[in-house]
């Protein structure tokens, strides 16, 4: 690649995936952005126009938007929180030679192969069923009342769920970097007099820091965009108490066929992803250099 | 105080034995080296002093308290790593205080202690870098820095210098030399160098297979070694081994004599052989000498000027009185 012909014919054959790429992306956004500054519902037809930000205004203005703010928020954050902490518990424990480990590892990272809809629905019918669920049968051997996790905590039941399917993810990274650590620098600990609980604090957890971060930035994509959990369980309710802004744009625009305001809802989301992106870019972001 | 005792230490792992049953007496303040080929056992043995590994059987004291079953924090020792094993999250302070602040000791003395050691260490212009921006030589210091901040009753050195380039090595193995003199601690030192041990040590003890196979001063095991391998081992170039008729001649199995022992003649000499390949150093030449009839192949150690060159036939004049002769099990006669 250094010639200039050579340079030349590498800028060639790239260009197509290059464009295609573009297009695939730009397109959708354009179409989307456009859209929002339509009146345009499909079950009017007949009433279109341009209408400047309407649309972000009612989007906005709507009573479920703050909530679904907030509700993104929380189960962002608990699903984070859980899997990072639970996530570097479990793969300290797996990271001592064990009796069967290539077995343990494959179980703890088995949920990450099923499916988040089916995933969901087992939770919801095999375990958080308030009659028949694994959980209410302990409930009830305890003689207590069952608890209808999905009815009376909802949004606590589904970041338990995601956090379940998170969890394999977070264990293998923060695994990958564990192994990494040099044991040396532990026994150097060990001489300089630091205990378990020190040497975790002040060598461990440094030297994992840099996948926590991954960790935290790429489970962060992923679960913005959180759906078919809450499709399947609670469908948004009871009310709005777990509708997550994805799952409202989805209500405006396939419940309440308003492709407008849902256009204008998706523009909304792109954003405050940006604004969370940037934020944990510079929170966390550092790690990543050096 | 460090006084080090070993009675019966054996380390297996599994079913090996690591290390048979030893035992080993290390003064107070004493320069002690631990010194073998790869594999003989003596960085398990520093591993098994610092408390790193659990002795199988047997017992290790440190000042007359038996210590068998302390973890390394209660023996005050300091350890310094092959790889230096420093926090690479910390700066060169964080890094030298670390043993304090584990220790509990409050801010003001910690801070001098630090400022103490850096000075030693020609580390004052470093202490707020991290590990990573300094170079192999600085790195070792703050090793050695963090070692001696504990003011440790012994010092254990895990071939602290195999990761230096060989100016370097020099370098830092004066540095360590002065450090044991102002300290005058005792200090126990891992090393496949026998060049490291020569220089640095009061009392070297040679290992082989987990083995003690002589301890005594570097020179002392140069003029007087016990047995074959310690000859072979000890001294650069190596010995020369004779078996067969001439070493029947002296009443051994094996006599070995050193190059520097050997005076090369181009007229006269009870032995003659050939030239093959000349090394010159300066200072010295060697000479492998070839179709002596006595071994494959005998080198000898002269001045820098000598004359002789490959292909050369030439007479060597052996120093009868340096001669060592060993019996049939490698032991010395």
């Amino acid at each position: 690649m250094s010639t200039r012909s050579s340079r030349k014919a590498a800028r060639l054959m790239l260009s197509p995936s290059v464009i295609v790429l573009l297009v695939w992306m730009i397109v959708p956004l354009a179409v989307t952005v456009w859209y929002s500054l339509l009146r345009y519902n499909l079950l009017r037809p007949e009433r279109t126009g341009f209408i400047w930000f309407r649309n972000y205004t009612n989007f906005v203005a709507s009573p479920a938007f703050l909530s679904s703010i907030v509700n993104t928020l929380i189960l962002v954050v608990g699903v984070l929180v859980i899997t990072v902490v639970l996530g570097i518990l479990i793969a300290l424990l797996i990271d001592r030679p064990i009796w069967g480990q290539g077995i343990v590892r494959i179980l703890v990272i088995s949920p990450f192969f099923i499916m988040p809809p089916v995933a969901a629905l087992i939770w919801k019918n095999m375990f958080m069923n308030p009659t028949n669920g694994l959980f209410a049968e302990a409930a009830k051997f305890l003689g207590l009342p069952p608890f209808d996790f999905l009815g009376h905590a909802p949004l606590a039941s589904i970041t338990l769920m995601v956090a379940w399917q998170w969890l394999p993810f977070a264990t293998l990274i923060l695994l990958t970097a564990l192994q990494s650590m040099s044991s040396e620098q532990i026994e150097a600990a060990e001489m300089d007099g630091a205990n378990a609980l020190n040497r975790f604090w002040f060598i461990v957890l440094p030297h994992l820091s840099r996948a926590i971060t991954v960790v935290i930035l790429i489970q962060t994509i992923f679960l913005l965009g959180v759906f078919a959990e809450i499709l399947v369980t609670t469908n948004g309710g009871p009310g709005t108490a777990s509708t997550t802004l994805t799952f409202l744009i989805y209500k405006e625009a396939l419940l309440g066929f308003n492709a407008g305001t849902a256009a204008a809802g998706g523009v909304i989301a792109v954003i405050l992803a940006n604004i969370v992106a940037i934020f944990l870019m510079i929170a966390v972001g550092r790690n990543l250099d050096a | 105080m460090g006084r080090i005792t070993l009675a019966g230490v054996t380390k297996r792992f599994g079913e090996t034995e690591v290390i048979p049953p030893l035992d080993l007496e290390i003064a107070d303040g004493e320069f002690v080296v631990f010194v073998g080929p790869s594999g003989c056992g003596k960085s398990t043995l520093l591993r098994l002093i610092a408390g790193l590994e659990d002795v199988s059987s047997g017992q290790v004291s440190i000042d007359g308290r038996d210590m068998t079953e302390a973890p390394p924090a209660q023996r005050g020792l300091a350890m310094v790593f092959q790889s230096y094993a420093l926090y690479p999250h910390m700066s060169v302070r964080a890094n030298i205080a670390f043993p304090l602040r584990m220790a509990g000791m409050d801010k003001a003395e910690q801070a001098r202690r630090v400022e103490a050691a850096a000075e030693v260490l020609n580390l004052t212009a470093y202490l707020d870098r991290r590990p990573g921006q300094l170079s192999g030589g600085q790195r070792q210091r703050v090793a050695i820095g963090r070692a001696i901040v504990r003011e440790p009753a012994a010092f254990l050195f895990d071939e602290p210098l195999s990761n230096l380039d060989a100016a370097l090595r020099v370098g830092m193995r004066l540095e360590i030399s002065e450090l044991h003199k102002r300290l005058a601690t005792t200090m126990v030192y891992v090393t496949h160098d026998q060049v490291e041990a020569m220089t640095m040590a009061d009392k070297i003890v040679v290992l082989q297979a987990g083995r003690i196979e002589q301890v005594g001063s570097p020179l002392d095991l140069y003029h007087r070694p016990q047995n074959r391998f310690v000859a072979g081992f000890i001294g650069s170039p190596r010995m020369n081994f004779i078996e067969g008729p001439e070493a029947a001649r002296h009443g051994a199995h094996v006599i070995g004599i050193r190059p520097e022992h050997v005076v090369v003649s181009q007229t006269e000499g009870p032995w003659k052989g050939r030239v093959t390949v000349t090394e010159h150093l300066g200072s010295d030449t060697y000479y492998h000498v070839h179709d002596t009839g006595l071994a494959e192949a005998l080198t000898v150690r002269a001045p820098g000027d000598g004359m002789a060159a490959p292909g050369d036939e030439v007479w060597l004049q052996p120093d009868m009185d340096r001669i060592h002769r060993f019996d049939a099990n490698g032991a010395r006669i």
